[in-house]
């Protein structure tokens, strides 16, 4: 579905992407994962035909964005990270709007506009004003104008963030069911927990460069142990204590506020931290997630 | 929700053949028959985007309705027949080229409803759609081209406009203000004077990222000058040369003197008709073309 080969994006002399490869396959769900300004976005601006790369090839669904811009756009259905709804428009009418803009008849676009309310659980707010939605109802607003073409690949850019919890989830759900539908999904985010949900496969994107690309679960075995062991001795201490439990643990990262004992136990790495006689403020064992394996790649967290 | 199985890529497509820099896709492909029925969409994008318009013009049609009817009553009231008196009593039909001042002044307000229109429609809308209510962004992503979304503004904007003009026409013949029967095509020409000022301005409005007030700017140094120096209210003559060259840039001017030549046989040579003709066409051509590529530049970031 979507090739991209050494993709490249300039800004004057800033490379935003900087020969960036992946490929993607149909019915897949791929992430970019990374923290912001890593050049996620820009990728998902060139992959959705609507930023000129600088150098590279890239080819979606076959055709070159150069060239085939409206062609490829009309089968792709796109999330911006910050909503663009008409606000000057009702909830329904976005989608009758935006419907066709794909060419498509008035009478299917209505009928599908009422399918994809129903879908995103804003049929009763159907003859609303868009601002009088809440953040996560106007997310669920743009992921159904998102699908009002039917689209064969969903980009969706930090679909979450910005949310609480509960309308995470809610969103979470919803895009769990495309996913099981078949739709190809191209999502970036800088959520470790939204990239193992929705993720079959990901890279982790730095700088405008891919530092590894694997699934979730692979990336995990690969860059970072079973457990973590988080302690917390406050945050004078937390240096001074790095040096005395040095060579615990298959590894140790010493953040600022916390220390981080990667270990394929991490029970039994407390069990000798006590015994050295420490005793922190607070521990917590973990199952690893992607979070560390960014931390393992870049030495920064995801969330500054 | 589709996955399309057939959506993979061709193997001509990958790995961006060296030797052969085009990529096309398979016969029978996703990508394929996007191309055959995204042709429709090249074709007719423009008018969508001013269906688009059209249902947000909805949100203020109050004002719409009011400036369409409370102009030409207001300003024909006020300056056709309050201060025609005032100049008919006191100089005759001599003042003004030989017809009444109502006359006189008509298609020059025929002309500045239409800047109004233009004034309107071609400034904080813009921006609006690139900045605060960004859906300028949203129809690129769908297979909408930055031209089109130009293109349906200026035809949306265009249909505003008309009904606006034809309805202050509709009011100049009630009060009497045009002699002549070919009066009717002033409003073409008040079309092509508040568009062809227009695109100018919206080009200038798409350029704009920050609002630090260059609109008001525009309207307080250059809309209300050019009203008042672009021979409205009295002949372009009565100025001193020195003022004078106001009214020839002004398209409101070059407007004004062509609907003048409708409305009541305004006497002028056939060249300078001509010219009025070419003046505002060429800044129409400009200003449409000047806004199409600045948008293009805005929207592939």
């Amino acid at each position: 579905m979507i090739v991209a080969e050494n993709l490249v994006k300039k800004y004057k002399e800033f490379a935003a992407v900087d020969g960036v490869s992946f490929e993607v396959a149909a019915g897949e769900s791929f992430g970019l994962l990374g923290p912001n300004g890593a050049g996620k976005s820009t990728t998902m601006r060139m992959v959705g035909a609507v930023s000129t790369r600088t150098a590279g090839s890239l080819s979606i669904l076959g055709m070159d964005p150069d060239r085939h811009g409206p062609e490829i756009r009309s089968r792709l259905g796109v999330v911006p990270q910050a909503d663009n709804l008409d606000t000057e428009l009702r909830v329904r009418e976005n989608l009758l709007v935006y419907g066709r803009y794909f060419g498509l008849p008035r009478a299917q676009v209505a009928r599908r506009a009422d399918e994809l309310l129903e879908f995103a659980q804003l049929t009763d707010k159907a003859k609303s004003k868009v601002d009088a939605l809440s953040g996560g109802m106007k997310r669920r607003l743009t992921i159904a104008r998102a699908l009002i073409n039917d689209p064969s690949i969903l980009l969706l850019d930090e679909p979450t963030t910005g949310l609480d919890p509960q309308a995470r989830h809610i969103l979470w759900d919803r895009l769990f069911r495309l996913k099981e539908q078949g739709t190809t999904l191209l999502l970036t985010t800088h959520y470790m927990d939204e990239a193992e949900q929705l993720c079959d496969r990901l890279v982790v994107v730095d700088k405008g460069v891919i530092m590894a690309e694997g699934a979730p679960v692979e990336l995990i075995r690969r860059y970072s142990s079973r457990e973590v062991l988080e302690l917390r001795f406050g945050s004078d201490l937390n240096a001074e204590v790095a040096g005395r439990i040095a060579g615990m643990g298959d590894r140790i990262e010493v953040l600022p506020d916390r220390i981080l004992i990667y270990s394929e136990n991490g029970e039994s790495e407390l069990v000798r931290i006590v015994e050295a006689g420490l005793t922190p403020i607070t521990s917590l064992v973990r199952r690893s997630s992607l979070e560390d394996v960014f931390l393992r790649l870049t030495g920064r967290t995801l969330i500054e | 929700m589709s996955a399309d199985p057939q959506g993979t890529v061709p193997t001509s497509a990958r790995r961006g053949d060296p030797g052969q820099g085009e990529i096309t896709p398979a016969p029978g492909s996703v990508g394929d028959r996007a191309i055959r029925s995204t042709r429709r969409i090249r074709r007719w994008g423009s008018w969508y985007v001013a269906e688009h318009r059209f249902l947000s013009l909805r949100a203020y049609a109050q004002t719409v309705v009011v400036t369409a009817f409370g102009n030409p009553i207001i300003y024909l009231y006020a300056m056709g027949v309050g201060l025609a008196t005032l100049v008919d009593a006191n100089l005759g039909t001599d003042a003004v080229g030989g017809v009444s001042y109502l006359a006189f002044v008509a298609p020059a307000l025929l002309c500045s409803a239409a800047i109004a229109v233009a004034t309107e429609e071609f400034t904080y809308p813009i921006m609006l759609g690139f900045k605060w209510n960004p859906v300028f962004f949203a129809m690129n992503a769908a297979p909408i081209q930055p031209g089109q979304i130009i293109n349906g503004i200026v035809i949306a904007v265009a249909v505003r406009m008309f009904v606006a003009c034809g309805i202050f026409y509709a009011f100049m013949v009630l009060f009497g203000a045009v002699p002549s029967g070919a009066g009717f095509i002033a409003v073409g020409v008040a079309l092509l004077t508040g568009l062809g000022f227009g695109t100018l301005l919206m080009a200038y409005a798409a350029t704009l990222t920050e609002d630090t007030g260059q609109l008001a700017m525009v309207m307080r140094l250059i809309i209300l000058p050019m009203t008042l120096f672009s021979g409205t209210f009295f002949p372009l003559g009565v100025l001193p040369i020195w003022l004078q060259w106001i009214g020839w840039i002004s398209p409101l001017w070059h407007g004004t003197e062509l609907a003048r030549v409708f409305a009541y046989g305004g006497s002028e040579p056939l060249w300078l008709s001509v010219l009025h003709v070419l003046y505002l066409a060429v800044l129409l051509a400009f200003g449409w073309a000047a806004a199409r590529s600045i948008t293009a530049r805005r929207l592939n970031k």
